[in-house]
């Protein structure tokens, strides 16, 4: 299998490829749109065989590539942000329907102002929809996890579409070795297409109309349950595809020196590496730290998060997005899976707007949660900012700060 | 190209007890589609009352299959089932119902860049003149003066020009239509078939409640609309324009019915009609608009008769 030295976003190109896809639709916005320029590249050179919808905007493109999946077509976009808040309508509306296909998300900070950097403001709103969200670390998992994509959301225990999260520029513009799969590979991986049902003169079918109550009460029934089936398949499509590629990432969460853990921080994306690092700093430091990364955030991990955290002293949340008046998103979702336990929780917003964090920034809060910890007992804090280096301890700086631009 | 309507299949196309008011004009539109195309045929329909008219899942009181979807995506989600059969190898009219607002307010964006693309879908505007499934509230396709419930006192802009901006889009088809002329319709939908790529016909389609009128009389305003010049028919192909035969005679302000008889008829107008300024302002609009015919039937011609022969070809 030939190694390619690929950006995240060509490697999404590539899985698109790979997979046979028929029908793209997909709006230029940064940093999404190598993606679908790749894909027109590729498609214009005959090295695909699709067809690329040049639509007028993202409400457009997911609408059209719903349009070609509720017509029997393997289907794809792409978006980012303010993308991705523009065809929020139509998220809906696709998992509503029940209809397999497959997004990316390049992660970016929602303004204003104007920000084309990194945050995961845009993807977390996905939350609620009924699209299964997942999130990679690196460019390798990108391609794999986007292959693999198109198996979950044509499983038939699940038909729901499907998010790749890659972070924006980190991940989607910078390059990286991969090992692209042959196309055997992936034809002996991925069944042709299966689908709940086409809109099409020979079935006479109507999707959408008006349903009792009770009966759109139920889907949303039948949506969580098979919301519930998808974390089955998601971890059998783990273990499949180690067999053919070598490359097995743990399913729904990734453990990285959990087992022999005090203190596990939770982290999604591209910065679990950065985590990692700083686990391994304090390890050294006598703090025994474990990273547990989430894989995928809808389905949420609950049992395996469960598991994970069983018996340690402390667990450490880092959220990349912030819901205003509460908590971040995923220290919300980790406190409600800990209910009943009393272990140590601290959730820590950090990143937002493409602000950098190092290892040794993850290290400080994580030293910063353990050390409290351990003087004063059960920790229990939800809303912990840490906020751009320069900001620490400055707190009538971030006042004047606030006040001249709010 | 001449249709006789007997001789088409009518078979159950609208169903006893779906949703849809008397004299509804959606469902005379709806049925005169699959009279025209038969079955091979897919809808794609936004929200509004044609959402509503197919009644409750899991039946249908509408005998096509149909994507229905979001209401401002009507003219996208066609592009993607039209590729999706495409790629698949099959031959399927994809065709768009939507009302005003879905086409000319929420929906127009993506009907736009459809247009632009030049997408192989047929897009059928079903032109009440106001969002009803909401109420009847206005849209930018409400005529002066009319009443809705959110113009009290009269709409206080005239009709956006919905055709005439697809003809700027320089579409292969677009052709306008009325209820009450069920065979132009068909001919009209009969000749887009032919024809590939982006076609789209406004259907003039007087709605009873909205409207204010006796839905007795549905097929009887649609047809004064035509005959007092508000609502001239005609169809452009391939850079041809030709007024539609059955209304090539009210070109002449003469033979035209004078416009109160139309308004009379419509409790939407009531507060105007004896106010002959306001009722002067709709004439105007109509002359305006006869004068925009005249311009695009005199910038689109084909020299030599090709024009006609390009009728007759389909
Ligand atoms: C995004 C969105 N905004 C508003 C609505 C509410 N809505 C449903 S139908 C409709 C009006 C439809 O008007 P039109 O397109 O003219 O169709 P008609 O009902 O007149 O046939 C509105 C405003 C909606 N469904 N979706
Ligand atoms: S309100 Fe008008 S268009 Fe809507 S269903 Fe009733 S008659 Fe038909
Ligand atoms: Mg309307």
């Amino acid at each position: 299998m030939p190694i390619m030295g690929l950006t995240g976003n060509y490697a999404v190109a590539h899985a698109v490829r790979l997979a046979r896809v028929q029908v793209v639709a997909a709006y230029p916005i940064t940093p999404q749109t190598t993606i679908v320029e790749k894909i027109s590249e590729m498609v214009e050179k005959g090295e695909m065989n699709a067809r690329v919808i040049r639509v007028e905007s993202e409400h457009s493109a997911l609408a059209a590539v719903f349009g070609a999946a509720s017509g029997g077509a393997r289907a794809f976009t792409a978006t980012a942000s303010h993308g991705l808040l523009y065809m929020y309508e139509v998220t809906w509306w696709a998992a509503g329907a029940r209809v397999p296909l497959v997004m990316a998300v390049v992660t970016r900070a929602i303004g204003p102002p104007w920000n084309i950097h990194v945050d995961h403001q845009d993807i977390m709103t996905l939350r609620d929809t009924g699209w299964i969200v997942s999130m990679a670390q690196e460019n390798q998992e990108v391609l794999d996890l986007t292959i693999q994509a198109f198996r979950i959301s044509e499983d038939p225990r699940v038909y729901l579409p499907m998010v790749v999260g890659l972070d924006g520029f980190i991940l989607s513009h910078t390059r990286a070795p991969v090992d692209v799969p042959e196309q055997e590979v992936v034809d002996e991986f991925l069944p042709p297409r299966r689908q709940p049902y086409v809109i099409s003169p020979e079935t006479n079918l109507v999707m959408g109309n008006i349903a009792p109550d009770d009966i759109h009460f139920l889907m949303r029934y039948s949506m969580s349950e098979a919301m519930e089936a998808a974390k089955k398949v998601i971890e059998e499509v783990d273990r499949e595809w180690a067999k053919l590629t070598g490359r097995r990432y743990g399913g729904l969460v990734e453990c990285y020196k959990c087992e022999d853990a005090d203190y596990i921080a939770i982290t999604t994306g591209s910065w679990s590496g950065d985590a990692k690092k700083a686990a391994d700093m304090l390890r050294e430091e006598g703090y025994n730290y474990g990273v547990l990364r989430l894989r995928f955030i809808r389905p949420w991990p609950t049992e395996k998060i469960a598991m994970a955290v069983e018996g340690k002293k402390g667990v450490i949340v880092f959220d990349r997005a912030v819901s205003m008046g509460a908590t971040g998103p995923i220290f919300a979702d980790v406190a409600h899976t800990l209910y009943g336990s009393n272990i140590s929780l601290m959730g820590v917003i950090a990143g937002l707007a493409g602000v950098d964090m190092k290892a040794r920034d993850f290290a400080e809060a994580m030293r910063m949660f353990s050390s409290r910890v351990e003087e004063e007992g059960r920790v229990y804090e939800p809303r912990f900012w840490l906020l751009p280096r320069r900001y620490r301890g400055r707190p009538e700086r971030v006042k004047e700060v606030a006040k001249r631009w709010s | 190209m001449v249709v006789n309507i007997r001789k088409l299949p009518d078979r159950y196309y609208i169903m006893p007890g779906n949703a849809a008011c008397p004299g509804c004009p959606e469902t005379m539109g709806l049925r005169y589609i699959k009279m025209a195309l038969g079955d091979n045929v897919v809808l794609v329909i936004p929200a509004g009352c044609s959402s509503v008219i197919q009644g409750i899942a899991p039946r249908s009181g509408i005998n096509f299959p149909i994507l229905n979807i979001v209401f401002a995506a009507a003219a996208s989600a066609a592009s993607g089932l039209k590729a999706a059969f495409e790629a698949q190898g099959k031959d399927v009219h994809v065709v768009v119902w939507a009302g005003d607002g879905g086409t000319g307010d929420i929906g127009f964006q993506a009907l736009s860049g459809a247009a632009e693309r030049d997408e192989d879908i047929i897009y059928i505007c079903v032109d009440n003149e106001a969002y009803m499934n909401t109420g009847i509230q206005r849209s930018s396709l409400t005529p002066y003066g009319a009443w809705t419930t959110t113009t009290w006192t009269g709409k206080k802009e005239h009709k956006k020009n919905i055709p005439y901006i697809l003809i700027s889009h320089g579409v292969k088809y677009v052709a306008t239509a009325s209820v009450g002329y069920p065979t132009d319709f068909i001919e009209k939908l009969q000749r887009a078939a032919k024809i590939r790529g982006f076609r789209y016909i406004h259907l003039l389609a007087p709605c009873p409640i909205g409207w204010r009128f006796d839905p007795g009389l549905t097929a009887k305003v649609a047809q004064l609309a035509v005959q007092t010049g508000l609502f001239p028919l005609y169809e452009y192909i391939n850079g041809v324009f030709r007024l539609s035969p059955i209304a090539k005679k009210y070109k002449d302000p003469k033979k035209r019915k004078p416009v109160i008889e139309y308004l009379k008829l419509q409790g939407r107008y009531k507060h105007l009609l004896n106010k002959p300024d306001e009722v002067k302002k709709i004439e105007e609009y109509i002359e305006n608009l006869w004068h925009l015919i005249d311009a695009l039937e005199k910038t689109f011609t084909a020299e030599g008769g090709k024009g006609e022969a390009i009728y007759r070809s389909l």
